[in-house]
């Protein structure tokens, strides 16, 4: 239909607009409109509702920086990171096994993978449910002779957010371990065998050929799970609704916005988190190498 | 005559094959002798149980929270109180909870809503996703660069931070508690899938287009006819992959379709300890209920699965 009486120069011009116009126009609406104004928002006072936003220069920075309701939050990112690391390692010691000539790798790989498909909402009521006093990991533990373990995991502050955080490794480790093993995968079996012929040990093995190969997905990994560190809100939200000072720094942001209707300082508070989140990757360019 | 011919071969057959099975033995043989060696290492028996049986504990771990779910969807209340929560049923065919939480927990409603988005929301993004990494793969024009600068730079945007502004564009077009605004975000923040069609795009041979061009075919006729055909098998790693995300999606559903005529499968679960209070058979009944798709076409799409979140994660 295009071609009757066009040009290919014209044709060209005519998709190329076609083609872009509403995918660029829905970016722009949705991912760097919103962007610019969160910079706006954060230097006003707006309610959400008034239909003038005052400027207030860097008040909700200021406020930000000084309240330590708001900032808090923030530190329950530390919990969340430490799960994340030992997440990393257990998934990448899990990866080399799968990854082995092991009988029942694919078995073992399926199951461990299996949560991070799940439905956040479900996966994070199983942990809400299997949590409980006298409920399923009580009863558990004591079916197996380990009743000394039992305390109460969504009620004592300092055990809940450890409870959250493993809640959290169940549902992600496997996709840390898919990444790792699709890089394992990759690499030559011959280089092994060749060591295997030189006398060279498993570790050996690992130390010098498999680390070497996955240096970059670990770089990529820490700053995955960083980033979600930051971001953790579905898990707290949904288990403990931020009880028991569980509540993470995105759970602020959108109770100082929905809830408090501070819009101005809630884009204060998404412009930091956006802030930390850009330099990481930056560092993380940087530091690895990553030209992808 | 055919016997004469059939009966040599034959012979010759069972010649041909006979080194092969003793091969086969003697390799068999070799490696069951191997193993029986290494049997005898301490050190390496010790290894090789010591990584089974972090293996079988991880499988515990991951099996133990939802097998306990399922068995509670199939006790009666008075059972789930009475007896260990990790102890099996009266009955598994105990379906009380099931058709209750279908019946009050807005469940159809929730599949119906979450399959209407999901469909319009594959069907757009296919379309774009190809349309855009068609145009970005095969023309030169003015700034084709800054449009891909545009795609990287929003890559590195987490959506996450980004919707309190979001919230007041949907506002601002009248989308709150419209299937519209969760539809419009999933296929206009959807970066990492252009990726995805891009990188597939570059494999495809420009020789394809050329001879297409010469025949007479227009631009348009080309994306048709010979990009889509070949972009199957990333479409439907996207569809895959896109399926997993926004069947499983908590957060857009929970801000932009608050109204009960508008539950998501996410929302519908996440209402449940209000509507229900503390029956946690019939919650766990709405769990599995909404966690059963997903395992199944995880088990059915494992390997396509594996590859896809390898490449969205990669390329993002």
């Amino acid at each position: 239909m295009f071609n009757l009486n066009l040009s290919l120069k014209q044709q060209q011009r005519l998709i190329v607009f076609a083609f872009l116009a509403i995918p660029l126009g829905l970016l722009f609406t949705f991912s760097y409109y919103p962007a610019s104004q969160l910079f706006y928002m954060s230097v006003t006072d707006w309610d959400g509702y008034a239909p003038a936003k005052n400027l207030v220069g860097l008040d909700n920075y200021q406020y930000l920086v000084e309240d330590p309701d708001i900032l808090g939050p923030m530190l329950n990112t530390f919990y969340y990171f430490v799960g994340a690391v030992v997440q990393l390692v257990l998934s990448l010691w899990f990866a080399v096994l799968v990854n082995s000539k092991l009988a029942g790798r694919n078995l073992f790989k399926t199951l461990l993978f299996i949560p991070f498909v799940l439905n956040a909402v479900a996966a994070s009521m199983v942990f809400q449910i299997f949590y409980q006093v006298d409920g399923a990991f009580d009863n558990f533990l004591s079916s197996v002779g380990l009743e000394a373990l039992i305390m109460p995991w969504l009620m004592d502050s300092d055990v809940v957010n450890w409870s959250l955080v493993a809640a959290s490794v169940w549902r992600y480790l496997g996709f840390n371990l898919i990444l790792f093993f699709g890089v394992l995968q990759s690499i030559p079996q011959d280089q092994y065998e060749a060591a295997r012929i030189e006398g060279a040990g498993e570790w050996a093995q690992f130390r010098y050929i498999t680390l070497p190969s996955i240096k970059m997905i670990i770089g990529l990994q820490v700053l995955l799970a960083f980033v979600g560190s930051l971001s953790v809100f579905e898990i707290p939200m949904i288990i403990t609704k931020g009880a028991n000072g569980t509540k993470t720094f995105v759970m602020a942001t959108l109770e100082t916005a929905f809830s408090f209707n501070d819009f101005g300082l809630a884009s204060a508070m998404a412009v930091l988190l956006l802030l930390i989140v850009v330099f990481f990757m930056i560092l993380q360019k940087v530091l690895f190498g990553d030209k992808g | 005559m055919n016997t004469q011919n059939i009966l040599p071969d034959n012979d010759a057959g069972t010649v041909a094959l006979e080194p092969i099975i003793t091969k086969a033995r003697t390799e068999k043989e070799m490696r069951k002798a191997r193993f029986i060696n290494k049997l005898k290492q301490p050190k390496w028996l010790f290894w090789a149980l010591f990584k089974y049986l972090t293996l079988v504990l991880a499988s515990v771990a991951v099996l133990v929270p939802p097998f306990a779910v399922l068995l509670a969807s199939f006790k009666t209340s008075k059972e789930y109180y009475s007896t260990s929560k990790v102890a099996l049923p009266e009955s598994f065919f105990n379906f009380d909870n099931y058709i209750k939480v279908f019946a009050d927990g807005d469940l159809g409603l929730a599949f119906t809503n979450t399959g209407t988005i999901l469909l319009i929301s594959l069907f757009f993004t296919v379309l774009f996703g190809t349309q855009v990494a068609y145009v970005l793969s095969r023309f030169e024009f003015k700034g084709k660069k800054l449009v891909l600068l545009a795609y990287v730079i929003a890559m590195v945007v987490p959506a996450v931070t980004t919707q309190v502004a979001t919230f007041e564009v949907i506002k601002a077009l009248g989308l709150i508690n419209n299937k519209g605004s969760v539809i419009m975000l999933y296929i206009g923040a959807d970066v990492v899938m252009i990726y995805i069609f891009l990188q597939f795009m570059k494999g495809v041979p420009l020789e394809l287009d050329e001879a297409a061009k010469i025949e007479g075919a227009s631009y348009f006729l080309i994306y048709r006819k010979i990009m889509l055909p070949l972009l199957k098998p990333a479409i439907a790693t996207v569809i895959i992959l896109r399926t997993i995300f926004i069947y499983n999606d908590f957060y857009f559903p929970l801000l932009y379709l608050p109204e009960k005529s508008q539950v998501t499968v996410s929302t519908a679960l996440y209402k449940f300890t209000s509507v229900f209070g503390t029956e946690w058979t019939t919650i766990s009944a709405g769990i599995i209920i909404i966690l059963i798709p997903s395992i199944v076409l995880f088990l059915v799409l494992q390997k396509q699965i594996y590859a896809g979140v390898t490449n969205g994660a990669v390329k993002g």
